[in-house]
């Protein structure tokens, strides 16, 4: 299928041209880094860019590294990149094991995390993971730095705090200081490449405190505070699950969607809670199912 | 728009030519170079049938612009004879019967060809994992997996042949 809209396609070399760019066109500037939505987006005549702006000269945005307790993932870097570090592995294996659930191998040499929260859906798998670790999204333009914490840059379905003028640069995740374990629990038709259903991360902490994060169950991914409200202070036991199940029912909002009917979201949404809590608290007494297996609904 | 000359490695061969910018790699490689191992399958990244290897990894031909081609090297199903993986695939797709209309089998072909050059021992779970980009409506994927099996098993009973593509 051919592209029909017309633009012209910009490769810069440094930021401040790039970001010159993005200050002169602002919403008729898009950044191309690995195409995956905005291809589609072009195709299918949602997109009309007068320019597309390839960031992937950008050496700045390039760098996947820790500092002290802080991960910086710039804004090129790809879920196979991510996959493939060891430092990912063994330092957010919550992240890497939500990595492994993204499209499929020809899609993640290419999609970016960045361009996952850029493109918003709801059912981004990359969002709530981000969400749990309290994940900050670094925002250039002609003007400066902005940070805006994941939090608040999710807007809507396909909407975000970005504004017309900014790239995105980087996405920042803290190490938390307690002793944690995660589970990511992905809801999909089959084992292999499709979108979530509904998607469950937990991270439970050796303070016996609890974040949970969903996608795909709301208009817009997010954490949970009355779900971690009843979890808070408690070791896990069957009787607390039931009580979270119950809250966490009235904290999604799940459609009716070609995917599955929203009685079928809401009911796995307690189970999935379930099996990530579960798992969480298993990885973190250093049982378990290993990260990135098992753990696909 | 302004045009764009792109210069890269198509399957071990130097190619030049002109691009518009919302020119799709798949429609390129196809349409004006002959290329027609990939092919236009859902066109929106979800079947893996225009599966291309860009810098050795697996890419969507139908979501990439051509002139992101520039610079970076490009091997199809075409330059099979480029990648020492390929070849043996290719042979044991055959004896194995592990296509049947064929359309998916270049994308499998080359998705892997990637996961056997990173890991030449792959589990049937990495095998299936690595292949579950790319749809095939015929076979029920069993004979696709052992063949690729077969062709990793067999690593190291004969050398493999690596010859150019000219």
């Amino acid at each position: 299928m051919p592209i029909t809209t017309e633009f012209e396609y910009v490769k810069p070399k440094d930021m401040d041209k790039a970001l010159h760019l993005f200050s002169l066109y602002g919403a008729k500037a898009r950044a191309l880094a690995g195409g995956t939505d905005l291809v589609v987006h072009l195709k299918e005549n949602i997109a009309h860019p007068e320019v597309v702006v390839d960031i992937k000269d950008l050496g700045e945005l390039a760098g996947l590294s820790l500092k002290g307790d802080t991960l910086r993932i710039g804004a090129r870097i790809t879920f196979s990149e991510l996959i493939e570090s060891p430092l990912i592995k063994n330092k957010f294996p919550l992240l890497w094991e939500a990595s492994l659930t993204v499209a499929s191998t020809g899609v993640r040499n290419r999609a970016t995390l960045a361009g996952n929260i850029c493109s918003a859906v709801p059912s981004a798998d990359s969002a709530p993971i981000l969400a749990v670790y309290d994940a900050e999204v670094l925002a250039q333009s002609v003007k400066g730095e902005r940070r805006i914490p994941i939090a608040g840059w999710f807007t809507g379905p396909k909407k975000t705090a970005l504004l017309p003028e900014e790239l995105l640069t980087a996405v920042e995740l803290k190490i938390p200081a307690k002793k944690h374990a995660g589970c990511y629990m992905k809801l999909s038709r089959y084992e292999g490449e499709d979108l979530a259903q509904g998607g469950i991360a937990v991270l439970a902490l050796s303070d016996n405190t609890y974040r949970v994060a969903f996608c795909a169950l709301g208009p817009k991914p997010s954490r949970c505070p009355k779900t971690e409200a009843v979890l808070n202070g408690n070791k896990l036991n069957e009787k607390l699950l039931i009580k979270a199940q119950e809250v966490i029912s009235g904290e999604v909002s799940p459609i009716a969607d070609i995917r599955s009917s929203k009685e079928y979201r809401l009911h796995m949404t307690g189970i999935m809670l379930g099996r990530a809590l579960e798992t969480a608290v298993a990885r973190l007494s250093g049982k378990g199912p290993k990260y990135g297996t098992g753990n696909i609904l | 728009m302004k045009k764009h000359t792109i210069r890269f490695k198509l399957n071990d061969e130097k190619v030049s030519l002109d691009v518009e910018p919302n020119d799709v790699l798949l429609d390129v490689l196809r349409n004006k170079l002959g290329i027609k191992s990939p092919k236009v399958g859902c066109d929106r990244g979800d079947c893996g049938t225009c599966t291309v290897l860009l810098n050795g990894k697996t890419i969507r031909s139908c979501l990439a612009l051509a002139v992101e081609a520039d610079g970076t090297e490009v091997v199809t199903l075409e330059g099979a004879n480029t990648r020492k993986w390929t070849r043996k695939l290719q042979s044991k797709f055959h004896e194995k019967n592990a296509f049947q209309c064929g359309f998916c089998a270049p994308g499998v072909i080359l998705s892997a060809t990637e996961l056997l050059e990173k890991n030449s021992r792959p589990s049937n779970h990495e095998i299936k994992e690595a292949i579950a980009g790319n749809l095939c409506r015929c076979t029920g994927y069993e004979p696709i997996v052992e063949a690729i099996a077969e062709a990793a098993k067999g690593r190291s009973s004969h050398k493999t042949q690596v010859t150019g593509h000219k």
